[in-house]
């Protein structure tokens, strides 16, 4: 029989499931939350949880192609997400895959859960360098409960960024915060019990440790 | 803002650090893992482990010290040396290994990086380049690729590489001018502008760094993303706050204060 699953870590062959793994547990630990977390490609561990992770690095066609491989999967995370409002974050290409579909490599449909694309970064400064690669402040667009103590801004703490593409959001309001890069660019999304993040928690130290704790705790 | 990077490598050598780490409070400094936290308590932005084992056996013991580092340190990893094969590649990713760097499996066979970034994706690929200058003085500024620590020279024309291996997924090019690696003179600036005007990915300069102005001039005439250094940091010549208040000093965007202060002041 499988134990309760209250932190549901998806594995579905894309992502780093050891960094964001180790980030949570100790965000779990430290947060005093002392959820446990579950590395599972069981939809079954899904709907029971009581909150859901999904990370994704790579190719936004290979993690889709990724997560549907997974019998099962993406209606369970539908069924737990959409319409039992268990709290949800995505990272990096998870939270791409929130979108209405990717624009990487041709055509690929998301889940559809924010409204929009996800597209190139094209800084207007032609000298920039794609990948938005390293650690880049964030422009908070409106107060959200996963960044709630997180000094942000110019002088706040950093989060560690690495993408080419980003979702553009149809929605304003679905944008929790940008960062600057030659442009704004989608750093966080998010609405009622779903949110996202393009930069990695799990690399960003404190910053990220600290998203991590307030996910843990965050009732949407 | 976008903030320059600051990157120690260590040597990795059957699991230990080589060329000794000189750091205050480490209980074993041969431990990468130790030197890992301490790297990361002093708010490095990313931490590179260049792996020099000879032996294939040893390979297991680096995959254990990937994966306790990544216990331990919440900043980007990345993992050289050796790498030949997509499983090799996912062994380290597995591990904890953030991004992976290849460096003759590259040279020998072109297609590697492509294979590598489609299974992986691009970011989280590095190309490693060891070049040196061959053109003579007077003539146009050349460098060839070099492999096997310098010895073998390829013929292969730096730049041209470059923009080989960005175009066939390298999300990232590591860059070492074998003619300053371990002089403390400085990076070849005109190497490694010539390369990061080459390409559209992000450059890391490397080899030669023995003055904290030598970072400055890395990223502000050598066009870099980020400056990495070994003996500096090590043999504790300069710290990592100190590399950053240089650069900051300079107009250059730094990460200030994001360490991962806590869990190292253990």
């Amino acid at each position: 029989m499988t134990p309760p699953a209250p932190v549901a870590l998806i594995d579905y062959g894309s992502g780093n499931l050891h960094s964001a793994g180790k980030a949570l547990e100790r965000a779990a630990r430290e947060g005093g939350s002392g959820k446990a977390v579950l590395v599972t490609a069981d939809p079954e561990v899904v709907r029971r949880a009581d909150r859901i992770l999904l990370p994704g690095v790579g190719a936004y066609a290979d993690c889709r192609r990724g997560l549907d491989a997974v019998p099962g999967m993406v209606e369970a995370l539908t069924e737990a997400v959409m319409e039992r409002g268990r709290p949800f974050l995505g990272i990096c290409v998870g939270l791409q895959l929130m979108a209405t579909r990717g624009l990487e490599h041709g055509e690929t449909a998301g889940l559809g859960w924010i409204e929009g694309d996800v597209v190139k970064i094209e800084p207007s400064d032609p000298a920039l360098k794609i990948p938005h690669m390293g650690w880049n402040s964030l422009d908070v667009a409106r107060p959200h409960p996963l960044l709630d103590g997180i000094p942000t801004g110019e002088n706040g703490l950093d989060a560690y960024f690495v993408h080419s593409y980003h979702l553009k959001a149809a929605h304003p309001g679905d944008v929790i915060a940008t960062t600057s890069y030659g442009g704004a660019i989608t750093a966080m999304v998010g609405r009622d019990n779903i949110a996202g993040t393009q930069f990695h928690p799990e690399k960003s130290q404190r910053l990220g440790l600290a998203l991590l704790a307030n996910f843990l705790k965050w009732a949407p | 803002m976008l903030k320059v990077r600051v990157i120690p490598c260590l040597d990795v050598k059957d699991g230990r650090v080589v060329k000794g780490v000189k750091f205050v409070d480490l209980r074993d400094a041969g431990d990468p893992v130790e030197a890992a936290k301490a790297y990361d308590a002093a708010g490095a932005d990313e931490l590179c482990f260049l792996d020099i084992t000879a032996s294939v056996e040893a390979r297991g013991t680096l995959i254990d010290v990937v994966s306790r580092t990544a216990e331990q340190c919440f900043m980007p990893l990345t993992v050289g040396g050796g790498v030949r094969t997509v499983e090799d590649i996912r062994a380290l990713l597995n591990a904890g290994a953030d991004k992976v760097s290849i460096n003759t499996a590259a040279v020998n066979r072109r297609a590697f990086v492509r294979e590598a970034a489609e299974k992986f994706g691009e970011q989280c690929i590095v190309v490693a380049i060891d070049a040196k200058k061959v053109s003579a003085e007077g003539e146009p500024d050349r460098w060839e690729i070099f492999t096997h620590g310098g010895r073998n020279r390829t013929g292969l024309d730096a730049v041209g590489y470059a923009r080989e291996v960005a175009a066939l997924g390298a999300g990232e090019i590591l860059l070492t001018s074998m003619d300053r690696d371990g002089t403390g003179e400085g990076f070849d600036l005109k190497l490694t502008r010539a390369i990061s005007d080459a390409v559209s990915v992000p450059v890391i300069a490397s080899g030669g760094v023995g003055t904290l102005d030598h970072l400055v001039d890395g990223i502000r005439e050598g066009r870099a993303s980020a400056v990495l250094a070994a003996s500096i940091f090590h043999f504790g010549t300069f710290t990592i706050g100190a590399a950053k208040d240089a650069l900051a000093g300079a107009g250059l965007p730094v990460r200030l204060g994001g360490g991962d202060i806590e869990e190292a002041g253990r």
